[in-house]
Order: structure tokens, then C-alpha cells, then sequence
């Protein structure tokens, strides 16, 4: 087995270690109920991290417009999951939201990275925040109905819909989407994180995936040596696309009242799953994973704590990027703890964009 | 029929005409170096074979075929591999990867199998290490195949970028002044790499260089470029003799 095969059970293996010691305190009550309620909010945004860092850390274009697929996936495979609700049977039903989450975001992905991805750098960057921006507010004006004689759709009004009074409003602008069937839950969200990780990892280990790393490293030399930088970047931008919108079928699935909010899909929202990547270390798919279920959770714990909850999580992002990327600890942590130990094996080796 | 056949060649860049008129042939087999102060449009007559720009006239001819117009990606697969002046290495990837990035074009799988390592991917990903793993041999990096790039020492990432260009199956190899910024020992070393390049390959090679030992060591045909246009043409030595070189390039 080779180096990289290695670290990869070890990330499959820390998730199903997790999850199988969650899933026992669980059994055995040791779990608050909201704690539990955090679960499944947890694997989306270790998912949507997985998601960003291909972006980011594999391809190195800075994207902090993620939370618009998320967007998209949620509202997509909510619609068809309320729609369908009395037609088709939960499993098939929820397999069908998934792919078509996926779909709608790996297309909005692909068509969005068209104009997005002939830019480079802080300019990529700024685009992507618009055109999240863009998803969220554009999805806000939506109204979608369904009644007898069929769909309707405006940018008006809920009024504006003419429906008939058996009709059902689905998207009611900007209060959302009510009563979306809660099919998510802890075991699914860490089977979509685990088939993600496959096949991002899978993917850093392809050929396609060694043109896309060769694409951030140097793109000139990544042409001049035959690769087809448009093409490739196309490719990573829409497959993180589309598994963030495999979180947001999570999301959707997971909550009673979805809303196209800031909170959310907005901006800051993007910026925090962009902390995760950065805290947990660019390029590094498993650090990404943990720094976002530790960053996720801690802010959530320390709700006790009320004033001092957000000074106490800032305290922690400052402590965890010196742990990660702090030259002078790297080299302390190597020399105290050795090869092999729980930081390392945890964070899983550097692999920086510096 | 002459491996590259250049004719008339130019390039303005604003109000400067940066390559003007420049013409070369290259039979198959053959080690020629362009030489030149700087400035002189070397590095220009680079890019525009490579299809980084696009010369405002003349042709390009490989093996026949005109890639004038082509982007840099085609004319790589039509066969002009090369290397670049600053070191352009894939810097956070292994030794191994950075070859295997090359050999891309000529091991296929489709993206599916890559994601999922299913179908060909196995057979194809040893087949790939083989072919990657003989390559660095010849250039005797095969001890370092899982150092990151960045981590070689400087003789080795020059290596390593010959290897690179090697493995997209060139017909024809541009070394852009692989000799910049070597010792005298790192030097001689090159020229035995591009030596074995030549014998290993039957390679065609297109060299810029500053180092008139290694030109004078290893190129059997020169053209001298100064402001932009041919100042001489022809067998190394004659050039090296020619007075008009010896007052605009090298010195009394």
C-alpha cells in the first residue's frame, strides 16, 4: 500500500471512528438533544469544506461563493422532495433530491466558472462572492406553486401566482421553502462526507487531478507541457460545485423552514467555510474535514457561555493557525513529538499553496 | 525536409518590432543554439514557437505541418516540448508527478475512473509509473521520485525540467538557458545530460545560452540574433569566428 493510500484509509478511518463513537453516546443517551441537533450540520459543512478545498487548495482558485451551490442544491432538491412528497415512496425520493441537488449545482457550477474561471486571483475571488450573492437573492424573489393545473412560477408575489385553492405554494419567496421531509440524518450525512472524500481524494490521485494541481502550481508550465488549463478548471470548479450542492441536499433535508438567508448562503457564510479550509490547512482535504467539525461545533458549545462565546472561538482560530502553520511550531512539534503522532496523523501532511 | 522551418518570422510589440524577419531550419538530429545579447529577442523567438504569442507574419513549420496559429497547449501535442528560463516546476508535487503530468497526453483514462479508481485507472497508473520511473533513470532522479519539486536542489529541478518536457513525447525540445545560474561543475554536468538526451532520444534540440563553453561545447549550428533580427547563421564555428558576432555579442 502506498504513502498516499495510507493517508487515505487514515481519513476514511478517522470519520467512521467518529461516527461509530457518536453514534454509541447517542445510543446510550449521552448525548444532549442539542447536540444531536448538531450533527447533521456538522457532516454538511465537513462536506461543503471537502468541497471548497478542492477548489481552493487542489485547483488554488479562491472561491467565496461557495454557499451559492449549497443554495442551489438546497432549494433544487427541496423543491422536488416537497413536490413529490405524496408521489413517490422516502428512499427513491431522496435519492432522486440528491442527484438532481447535485445536478442543478454542478450545472450552475459549470456555467457560472465559464466567465468566473478566465479570471485569476483576487478578481476570481470577488466574482465568486458576487455571483453567491446573485444565487441567494435571485432565489429570494422566487415563487413556484403547484395546483391542479400545474406548475406556476413568478417574481412578483406569492398573489401573483394565480393558483387555484387547492394550490400549494412551494417556494414562497423570500420565506422559502415549509415542511421539506426531514430525510436527513447523522448516518447519510456521513456517508455523502465519505463518498465525497473518495472521490476528491480519488481524484488528487488521478491523472486528471495531478493536471489540475499542475494548473495551480504553474499554469504556464501546465500549458506548455500539453495540459488544458480551461478545460481542467473547469472540471475541479464543477465537481466542487456539485458537492456542495450535495451539502446543501443535506442542509435542506435537515431543517423545516428553508430561506435563501445571509445566515446561511450569504457572504459570511461563505467566509466561515472559508476559515475551515485555511485553518485546516489548504490542499489538505482530512485537516479541512476536522477543522470543520471542531470549528463548527465549538461555537455552538460555548452558547453557555453567551458574551464570551465569540471571543473564546476567535482564541481558537488564532491558536489553530499557529498550530498549523506557524514554521517555528512545525518544526517544534516535529522535534518533541517525532515522526508519527496524533497532531500529525490528525492534520495529515502539508501540502501548502505557498 | 527539415524537422522546424521558420520563415519570416515577426513580432511588434507597440512601436518595437521585437522579432524581425527571423528565419531558421532545423534538420532532424541536429543541436542548434540561438545566441544573443539580451534583449536581443531569444526568449520572444521561444514564445512564439510555443504559441505564447502569435507572430504578426511569417510561418512556423514542424515536420511539415504549419502550427502558426496554434495554441500553446496544440503545438505541444504537435511535438515542441520546453523549458523555461526561470524554473517553472509543479512545486507542491512530488518528482514522480511532475513526469506524470507530462506523460498525460499519452495515458488515458477517463475522468470517471480517475474519481472512482475503477477500470483501466490501475493499469494505466503502473503503466504511467513505469514509463515515469525509466525516464528519471536517464536523468538520474529516480532516487528522489517522491521529494516535492521545490525541495530539489537546483541542478535537479533543472533536470527535472528537461524530464517534464521529455515526457510529453516531444519532437523537438527548447531549452530555454538551462545553464543560468550554474557552477562550472553543474554546467559540465548539463551538457552531459544534454548529451544523453540526444543519444537516449535522437532528439532534435533548440538551446538559448549565455555560457559559450556549453554553446561552443555541444551546439553544432548557431544563429546569432541581435535587436530583434539574424546577425549570423551557420556551423558554431564559423559563427563564433565571424567578426560582426565578436563586435555585438562576445567582444574583442
Amino acid at each position: 500500500m502506498s504513502k498516499t493510500q495510507k493517508s487515505n484509509f487514515i481519513t476514511y478511518g478517522i470519520v467512521i471512528a467518529a461516527y461509530i463513537i457518536l453514534e454509541v453516546l447517542m445510543l446510550t443517551g449521552n448525548l444532549s438533544s442539542h447536540l444531536k441537533g448538531l450533527l447533521v450540520p456538522m457532516t454538511y459543512y465537513a462536506v461543503i469544506a471537502v468541497a471548497l478545498n478542492l477548489c481552493v487548495g487542489i485547483l488554488g482558485e479562491l472561491s467565496i461563493g461557495h454557499c451559492g451551490f449549497m443554495c442551489l442544491g438546497a432549494f433544487s432538491s427541496a423543491f422536488f422532495s416537497r413536490a413529490t412528497e405524496q408521489i413517490i415512496p422516502t428512499v427513491p425520493r431522496f435519492l432522486m433530491a440528491f442527484i438532481i441537488g447535485i445536478a442543478v449545482a454542478a450545472l450552475f457550477g459549470f456555467l457560472i466558472g465559464i466567465p468566473v474561471l478566465r479570471l485569476k486571483g483576487d478578481y476570481l475571488a470577488i466574482v465568486t462572492l458576487a455571483f453567491g450573492e446573485i444565487i441567494k437573492n435571485v432565489i429570494n424573489s422566487f415563487y413556484i406553486g403547484i395546483d391542479s393545473k400545474g406548475l406556476h412560477f413568478t417574481m412578483k408575489s406569492a398573489m401573483d401566482l394565480n393558483m387555484e385553492k387547492d394550490g400549494d405554494i412551494i417556494i414562497n419567496g423570500a420565506m422559502g421553502i415549509t415542511g421539506t421531509p426531514h430525510n436527513a440524518n447523522f448516518t447519510i450525512g456521513i456517508v455523502v462526507l465519505l463518498i465525497s472524500l473518495f472521490i476528491v481524494q480519488n481524484l488528487v490521485n488521478s491523472r486528471d487531478g495531478r493536471a489540475i494541481m499542475a494548473i495551480r502550481d504553474n499554469y504556464i508550465a501546465a500549458e506548455a507541457t500539453g495540459i488544458n488549463v480551461t478545460g481542467y478548471k473547469m472540471m475541479a470548479f464543477t465537481i466542487s460545485a456539485a458537492i456542495a450542492g450535495a451539502a446543501g441536499v443535506l442542509f435542506s433535508h435537515n431543517i423545516t423552514t428553508l430561506t435563501a438567508s445571509s445566515q446561511y448562503f450569504g457572504y459570511n457564510a461563505s467566509i466561515m467555510i472559508l476559515v475551515y479550509v485555511v485553518l485546516g490547512g489548504i490542499g489538505n482535504i482530512r485537516g479541512s474535514v476536522i477543522a470543520a467539525c471542531i470549528l463548527y461545533m465549538l461555537p455552538e458549545m460555548l452558547r453557555g457561555l453567551n458574551t464570551y462565546r465569540m471571543l473564546i472561538y476567535s482564541i481558537v482560530l488564532i491558536i489553530m493557525m499557529i498550530v498549523n502553520w506557524s514554521p517555528k511550531v512545525i518544526a517544534w512539534r516535529k522535534k518533541t513529538f517525532g515522526g508519527l503522532n496524533l497532531i500529525s496523523i490528525l492534520t495529515g501532511k502539508k501540502k501548502g499553496v505557498a | 525536409m527539415a524537422l522546424l522551418d521558420v520563415n519570416n518570422l515577426s513580432i511588434s510589440f507597440g512601436g518595437l518590432r521585437a522579432v524581425d524577419n527571423f528565419n531558421i531550419t532545423i534538420e532532424k538530429g541536429e543541436l542548434y543554439g540561438l545566441i544573443g545579447p539580451n534583449g536581443a529577442g531569444k526568449t520572444t523567438v521561444f514564445n512564439l514557437l510555443t504559441g505564447v504569442y502569435k507572430p504578426n507574419e511569417g510561418i512556423i513549420r514542424l515536420d511539415g505541418d504549419d502550427i502558426t496559429r496554434k495554441s500553446t497547449i496544440e503545438i505541444n501535442h504537435a511535438g515542441i516540448a520546453r523549458t523555461f528560463q526561470n524554473i517553472r516546476l509543479f512545486r507542491n508535487m512530488s518528482v514522480i508527478d511532475n513526469v506524470k503530468v507530462g506523460l498525460a497526453e499519452k495515458f488515458k483514462y477517463s475522468a470517471l475512473e480517475g474519481m472512482l479508481h475503477v477500470g483501466k485507472y490501475r493499469k494505466v497508473e503502473k503503466e504511467m509509473d513505469y514509463e515515469a520511473m525509466s525516464l528519471l533513470k536517464v536523468f538520474d532522479l529516480d532516487g528522489s521520485r517522491d521529494v516535492l519539486a521545490a525541495n530539489l536542489p537546483y541542478g535537479k529541478q533543472r533536470k527535472l525540467e528537461i524530464a517534464r518536457a521529455m515526457a510529453t513525447g516531444p519532437k523537438l525540445l527548447l531549452l530555454d538557458e538551462p545553464a543560468a545560474g550554474m557552477n562550472p561543475n553543474e554546467t559540465k554536468e548539463l551538457m552531459d545530460t544534454i548529451a544523453l538526451v540526444r543519444r537516449e532520444f535522437d532528439m532534435t534540440i533548440l538551446l538559448i545560452e549565455h555560457d559559450m563553453k556549453l554553446v561552443s561545447g555541444i551546439c553544432e549550428k548557431l544563429t546569432v540574433l541581435n535587436f530583434g533580427r539574424v546577425l549570423c547563421q551557420g556551423e558554431t564555428k564559423e559563427v563564433l569566428s565571424n567578426p560582426e558576432v565578436i563586435t555585438a555579442y562576445l567582444g574583442e
